[in-house]
């Protein structure tokens, strides 16, 4: 039950929570209540919860430090069981009744972790230890990487399937605008006027920005004209607004990708259509950025105690969600924009103090902390922090001139809070990711999009606070010229926007003059004493490790980030990177931008993986192809063989069969009766045109202009390097008409290469090709009594004077059209039974009805291998790999030595490629004929005790022939040729060695007589 | 050089570290070397290190147009194997990995080399013959190599889903494969490298190459003109660009080649997983990072970036083999511009200009080789011939035909 008095942290009055509408949580097992309108971190803010995480390295303990995605602590364990989600940040979610998150990374509590003793040691582990040790002994390495690795990672991934749905989606618009803040909300008005379509995507639950964090009172005119452009562009069709939705990558030619929270919000699971997340896939013919600046902590000693926050998310928590982060409140800043958070926070009757490390601060603002009874330190800075488990006082001294040493009087000052502020830092990163350049900009201390790098294929503009510009006013303006300008780069008229008039006295004055003082000193020397200086809080990463890169020569930013791991962990460096950069510019004694700037890369904060699959999971992931006769397959207890999308019927268990059984009884029915097999699978292109057959020459190494119409000739295709690629019979229609057949896995790989060729190589040639593979379903009967099943079914003249071997012919069977090929992959009497796909099912059952008389047996593709494996018919893939050409498995009567030219011909007279003794496709018999070698296993030239041995050939094939009564193998054999009539000695892995005996591939009716018949 | 170990970081841990040399000088170029490698990769560094320290060549600069590592090196998913096919590729890749077993202690870095296994699913009958196949070719090459069932696929792997679209049928096991530290590659070679005399220069692009009766005797560089004895040129991605300046060309294309990783969680696969069938691979980082890569790019380019639909078929493919980790993130993805030559197979050898030697084109998969192939570099280049685990790698293959067609034989990539 939680708990019915108010949170000791909740203010009694503002905030844009709903009071009414108290929702219950619990956090560690403990529970808390807080309001629809508050995210976690609010939340337990508000009930004076201040430890939240565990960093990565020390164990130190942390608070909150932001309120927004750059938060590097609050990291959480979302939920339990499968709905369970690691290293989400207590910032970004919107508290819903009955939540309940954990703390990650600590062990056996938050607030007792054992890991801490990594802290106390943490003299002796610093940046990149792990490089200088664990190298003794050598064999020890695994066993300290398990630890190293227990002691790594954060949160703990679920280990069952998501139970959620994602869905992914595109979108199309003129100007997509990211980020509803000021300048965003202008930039899309000014758009939208245009007539453009807009889409404004923003992070946020609500529009507004920056102003969402700003005091009631505060700027109401902005506000005003904001509520009132946000309900236009509402009611505007043109328009699309998106919110909690964070655009998370910029690709070339303005192709960005977004992430929507659609129902993260919501109770899990409790809503029963909406996914949890969409990911948005968008082209944008314009972008306008507008995505704000972030501000940055000063490096100061012990900076990261839990209680320490930015400035302004400390405003953000009294404004928006009316919780006042503590009682008694140091604010630490080196520019103005914090002042707003001191006069806020004292206001709201906190006890606050100002320590500002400039000697020199506007003097309203001086006025304004006299009025307001706050005590002002200028010149100062916080060279300690004392407490642990959250900030319990603060030491401060005067600066020295140049903000290298402190001196003088020190002074405590009690405080559970401190609010401070490095300045702001512009969100460049999508700019940078569109390939922009960054140009550092002095005034603000910080880098902004250089306009004249926009880089052609990705026309963008930035305004507002990314551009580096701070004041409401200003960001208003600058994002209505953009929105215009965008509008009018994609071809619209541009319009003006009505934007409020400027109110100096209560205009938001961004950071003033701000003094960088990048790293904050103590009394000690940086990297001495206990105090640490940090900059990345997630990676525990330190100024003294910067200093120890940069002593050891790891100089260039990279190389400083990947040394210190600086700017890697989950928040990407969003806070720390300009630190890190300006302290080791400090270092070398160089300009910020001669250091350089880290390459910002995508995406700009994680994105779950479920919802970059989509739809495209479980059932719907890679679909799965069916022929028209597969539920007869499924019907008749077929096991299922993946080939390409397809499934294959592999075999037909009878009863207990097994596949041994199973295609020994279908292989025998074959050659002593007839056997049907669904060929529906193998790919088929129509080709058509004037130079088609033109075109087949070239593609096969075998003539093609003199096939008769109504020919079929068997044909291989070669790459460029004159290697087997793809085989298959193809038929002539007519006389500019052919019907190709290919490898069920090949289909789609040959049709593109026949593209590629007629569309790059020989775009004059007329030739069309197209795919038929799902128009024509096939049935296959082969077996002596074929031609008797059939002739009951059709009144096509089979004999072999009408019908011979190696043609094609047209009729009826069953009553329906179809077109019959009398080609054979098994050695017998063979038909191939042609219907459109719709009378496929009919088709089989028809045969099957009919072929009781005959005994006739369905047969899968195990069957088939056996069955051409006796007639020395390889299959491309298994019995050739790529290396193989048709001279080394015994086919050099399909290349033609009459043609000019077909694709690979040259390659075939290369030197290695033409030479003797290559490997070669021969028949094993082995000693044993009971014995059936495994495919894949090797000749040797030399039984060795152990290996390594010198092999010379490998098994491609292997069966138990039922017809011979013995097993039977092809296999690439080097020199094979010559050698048959050989014993050659196989090697197994387990140590035995066989013995076969070289023969021909052809084990069956070598004169081929069968299917001739 | 001052050592690294336990002691000192002790001893430094008290002086605030204080007492730590710089990994590597940062010399101004001389005017001459007897060798210069250009490209600061792995493999330059390697070659460069091996050059100094077993083949007695005195006088060696690598010359890196970035910072050393910041090439395919600073960018690739870490896999090593040597579990090939063929027996060239055996030869290279086993090479490689026996100095790996010995290289943190070698160059008293710790390159975190982690023989946890690796793993190739099959999931088809094809699968099947083609593990098979590399299963028995590898283990008479002496090579480990173990078939392992869907049940002790699943004992490896626990939370795989072995019912996926192409159900897990089996898998190959490379137990002395794994992963190392791709970083520490490149920094412990530099230390090696530097503390045995060579001169490492970053910052400085070879903008040409003096040559002088067909034979090189220098580079030029954004730095000026450094004159060298021999020279080997070692810059991956943008090898057709240096062998356009010495005036010949390469069978090479270059492509992006994108990766990405997860937010770190707490360890959940132990070895690396590499699925042919369901187009992904992924291993865990040390720090808790899934680490995936994705295919290679359709179009050439020489622009580290590559296309989103490439990232987004390796999320689809990992989420279907691994249900769970749907409700993990992505944190970051790149590309790096890997080098392919028409076989896939790298290419160290001789060229048309006395002296200059190439190694490159190791595209998709060259990051495992990196000692095997800077040692054989290093020996073929002092000889001035190309040595036996260096040879079949020449570029007279692409005349005469003898491709080491490792991709088209066994389709397996990386
Ligand atoms: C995303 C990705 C994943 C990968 N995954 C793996 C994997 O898991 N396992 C694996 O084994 N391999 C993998 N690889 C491949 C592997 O990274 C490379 O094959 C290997 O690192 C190449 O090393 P290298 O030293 O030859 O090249 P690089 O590290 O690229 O070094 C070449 C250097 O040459 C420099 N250079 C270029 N031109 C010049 C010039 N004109 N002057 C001076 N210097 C120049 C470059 O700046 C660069 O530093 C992957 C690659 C990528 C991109």
């Amino acid at each position: 039950m939680s708990d019915e008095r108010e949170a000791p942290n909740r203010l009694p009055a503002g905030g844009s929570i709903d009071r009414d509408r108290p929702l219950s949580f619990t956090f560690d097992g403990k529970s808390y209540s807080g309001y629809a309108g508050d995210t976690l971190a609010s939340a337990l803010l508000a009930n004076g919860v201040v430890l939240m995480g565990r960093s990565f390295k020390y164990h130190r303990p942390r608070g909150l430090i932001a309120a927004g995605s750059e938060e590097p602590n609050a990291l959480m364990q979302l939920e339990k069981g499968d709905r369970t989600e690691p290293n989400t940040r207590a910032t970004c979610i919107e508290l819903y009744s009955g939540l309940s998150a954990t703390s990650q990374n600590r062990w056996p509590s938050l607030s007792f972790d054992i890991g801490a003793v990594n802290s106390l040691v943490s003299r002796f582990i610093p940046a990149g230890f792990y490089y200088k040790t664990f190298m003794w002994p050598a064999s020890m390495w695994l066993t300290y990487e398990k630890f190293i690795r227990k002691a790594a990672g954060l949160g703990v991934s679920p280990t069952a399937p998501d139970p959620d749905r994602y869905e992914n989606t595109h979108a199309h618009c003129e100007v997509l605008v990211v980020g509803a803040g000021p300048a965003g909300i202008a930039a899309a008005a000014a758009a939208a006027a245009s007539g453009a379509r807009v889409l404004l995507i923003d992070e946020q639950n609500e529009a507004g920005g920056s102003l969402l964090a700003s005091a009631t009172g505060e700027q109401e005119p902005v506000r005003a004209w904001i509520a009132d452009a946000v309900e236009q562009l509402q009611s505007n069709p043109d328009v699309t607004i998106l919110k909690r939705t964070t655009v998370t990558g910029y690709f070339d030619y303005n192709y960005l990708t977004a992430l929507e929270k659609v129902t993260d919000h919501l109770p899990p699971g409790s809503d029963p259509v909406a996914p949890r997340q969409r990911f948005w896939k968008i082209r944008a013919r314009q972008v306008v950025i507008a995505a704000g600046a972030i501000e940055r902590p000063l490096v100061f000693a012990d900076n990261d105690r839990p209680g320490v926050m930015l400035a302004n998310a400390v405003n953000t928590y009294i404004n928006r969600y009316a919780v006042l982060p503590g009682r008694n409140i140091v604010v630490f800043t080196n520019n103005d924009s914090a002042y707003r958070t001191a006069l806020n926070a004292a206001n709201k009757g906190a006890e606050v103090v100002v320590v500002d490390t400039r000697r020199e601060v506007d003097n309203t603002l001086v006025e304004s902390l006299k009025n307001a009874g706050i005590k002002h330190f200028p010149g100062h800075a916080i060279v300690s922090v004392q407490g642990k488990l959250a900030v319990g006082a603060v030491r401060i001294m005067p600066l020295s001139e140049d903000g290298k040493t402190v001196q003088g009087q020190a002074w405590e000052l009690s405080c559970d809070c401190i609010a401070n502020s490095g300045g702001w830092t512009p969100s460049v990163h999508l700019f940078s990711q569109s390939g922009g350049k960054l140009a550092y900009r002095d005034g603000i201390a910080a880098f902004v999009p250089d306009a004249a790098t926009v880089r052609s294929v990705n026309p963008c503009f930035s305004a507002g606070a990314c551009n580096g510009t701070f004041s409401t006013t200003d960001c208003l303006s600058e994002g209505a010229t953009a929105g215009r300008a965008a509008a009018i780069a994609a071809g619209f008229p541009g319009s003006d926007v009505q934007l409020p008039a400027s109110d100096p006295a209560s205009d938001d004055r961004g950071q003033g003059d701000i003094h960088p003082l990048w790293l904050v000193p103590t009394v000690h020397p940086v990297g001495e004493g206990a105090a640490k200086h940090f900059h990345d809080f997630q990676n525990d990463v330190t100024a003294a490790d910067i200093h120890l890169a940069a002593r050891e020569g790891y100089l260039s930013v990279e190389h400083l980030k990947r040394y210190t791991t600086t700017g890697m962990a989950t928040d990407q460096g969003k806070t720390s990177n300009l630190n890190a950069l300006a302290i080791m510019a400090d270092i070398r004694g160089a300009q910020i931008p001669e250091v350089g700037t880290t390459t910002f890369r995508p995406p700009y904060t994680p994105v779950t993986l479920g919802a970059i699959a989509g739809q495209e999971t479980g059932e719907l992931f890679l679909q799965v192809r069916q022929t028209p006769m597969h539920r007869w397959h499924v019907e008749h207890n077929a096991v299922f063989e993946d080939v390409g999308d397809w499934k294959r019927p592999r075999y037909y268990p009878l009863g207990v069969e097994d596949m041994h059984a199973a295609v020994q009884r279908e292989c025998a029915a074959v050659r002593d009766r007839v056997g049907i097999l669904d060929a529906s699978t193998l790919g088929k292109i129509d080709i058509q045109g004037e130079d088609a057959a033109e075109f087949l020459e070239m593609i096969y190494t075998n003539g093609w202009k003199k096939l008769a119409v109504g020919g079929c000739r068997y044909g291989l295709m070669l790459n460029e390097h004159g290697m087997i690629f793809d085989d298959g019979v193809t038929s002539r229609l007519g006389e500019h008409h052919f019907h190709m057949t290919t490898t069920t896995g090949g289909a789609a790989r040959v049709l593109n290469w026949l593209e590629e060729w007629l569309q790059t190589e020989w775009p004059q040639m007329n030739v069309y090709c197209t795919s038929v593979t799902e128009q024509w379903a096939v049935a296959a009967i082969n077996g002596p009594r074929a031609r008797e099943l059939l002739s009951t079914l059709t009144d096509i003249d089979l004999s072999t004077e009408a019908f011979p071997f190696m043609t094609t012919s047209e009729g009826q069977v069953a009553g329906v059209p179809a077109r019959i090929y009398r080609i054979s992959f098994t050695g017998e009497l063979s038909y191939e039974i042609n219907v459109p796909a719709r009378y496929g099912r009919y088709l089989w059952d028809t045969l099957i009805e009919a072929g009781k008389a005959f005994d006739l047996c369905p047969y899968g593709t195990e069957s088939m291998h056996v069955l051409r494996a006796e007639k020395g018919f390889i299959i491309v893939g298994q019995d050739t790999d790529g290396t193989v050409t048709p001279h080394d498995v015994d086919m050099s009567w399909i290349v033609s030595d009459k043609k000019d030219d077909f694709l690979g011909k040259r390659s075939l007279s290369r030197l290695d490629t033409a030479r003797d003794g290559r490997p070669q496709l021969v028949g094993l018999l082995t000693e044993d004929p009971a014995f059936v070698l495994p495919e894949g296993a090797h000749i040797v030239s030399q039984v060795l005790d152990k290996p390594p041995m010198p092999t010379i050939g490998h098994v491609t094939s292997s069966y138990l022939s039922p017809n011979l009564g013995r097993s039977i193998a092809l296999a690439l054999l080097q020199n094979g040729k010559n050698r048959k009539g050989d014993t050659v000695q196989v090697q197994l892995m387990d140590g035995t060695v066989i013995n076969a005996q070289v023969s021909s591939t052809v084990f069956v009716d070598e004169k081929g007589e069968r299917a001739r018949g | 050089m001052k050592a690294y170990s336990l002691l000192a970081l002790a001893r430094n841990g008290l002086a605030w570290q204080k007492d730590w040399q710089r990994a590597w000088r940062s010399p101004d170029p001389a005017a001459a070397y007897d060798v210069v490698i250009i490209g600061g990769g792995g493999h330059g560094l390697a070659t460069a290190y091996y050059l100094a320290t077993q083949c007695g060549v005195n006088k060696v600069a690598v010359i890196e147009k970035g910072w050393l590592g910041g090439g395919n090196t600073g960018r690739n998913t870490t896999i090593v194997r040597s579990n090939y096919l063929l027996d060239a590729s055996a030869g290279i890749y086993e090479h490689a990995i026996k100095l790996w077993e010995g290289l943190s202690q070698e160059l008293n870095y710790n390159v975190m080399f982690s023989q946890r296994g690796l793993l190739h699913l099959a999931h088809s009958v094809h699968d099947m013959q083609e593990i098979g196949r590399r299963g028995n070719a590898i283990h008479l090459n002496g090579i480990d190599s173990e078939f392992l069932t869907p049940q002790q696929v699943q004992q490896m792997v626990p939370f795989i889903n072995l019912n996926c679209r192409y159900p897990v049928m089996g898998g190959l096991l490379q137990k002395r494969g794994g992963t190392a530290r791709h970083d520490a590659v490149a920094w412990g070679y530099a230390r090696g490298a530097d503390a045995a005399g060579v001169d490492i220069i970053q910052n400085c692009e070879v903008t040409g190459f003096q040559i002088e009766n067909n034979k090189v005797v220098g580079v030029d560089t954004t730095r000026g003109r450094i004159g060298a004895g021999k020279v080997g040129v070692v810059t991956a991605g943008h090898s057709s660009v240096l062998a356009e300046m010495a005036g010949f060309r390469l069978p090479l294309e270059s492509y992006p080649l994108q990766a990405w990783v997860s937010e770190p969680i707490k360890p959940i696969i132990d070895c690396v997983v590499m699925s042919n069938g369901i187009h992904v691979y992924v291993s865990q980082s040390d720090k808790g990072e899934l680490v995936v890569g994705a295919g290679s790019d359709a179009y050439n380019s020489y622009s580290q970036r590559g296309s989103f639909d490439l990232i987004e078929h390796t999320v689809g493919p990992l989420v279907e083999l691994f249900p769970l980790f749907s409700r993990l993130r992505m944190l970051r993805q790149w590309a790096g511009i890997v080098d392919v030559t028409v076989d896939r197979s790298p290419i160290l050898s001789k060229t048309p200009v006395e002296n200059l030697f190439f190694n490159c084109g190791w595209g998709t998969g060259g990051f495992k080789a990196t000692p095997g192939s800077g040692h054989a570099f290093a020996h073929s280049i002092a000889a001035g011939s190309m040595n036996e685990i260096a040879a079949p790698f020449s570029i007279d293959r692409f005349n005469s035909g003898a491709l080491i067609d490792e991709g088209a034989a066994a389709a397996v990539a990386h």
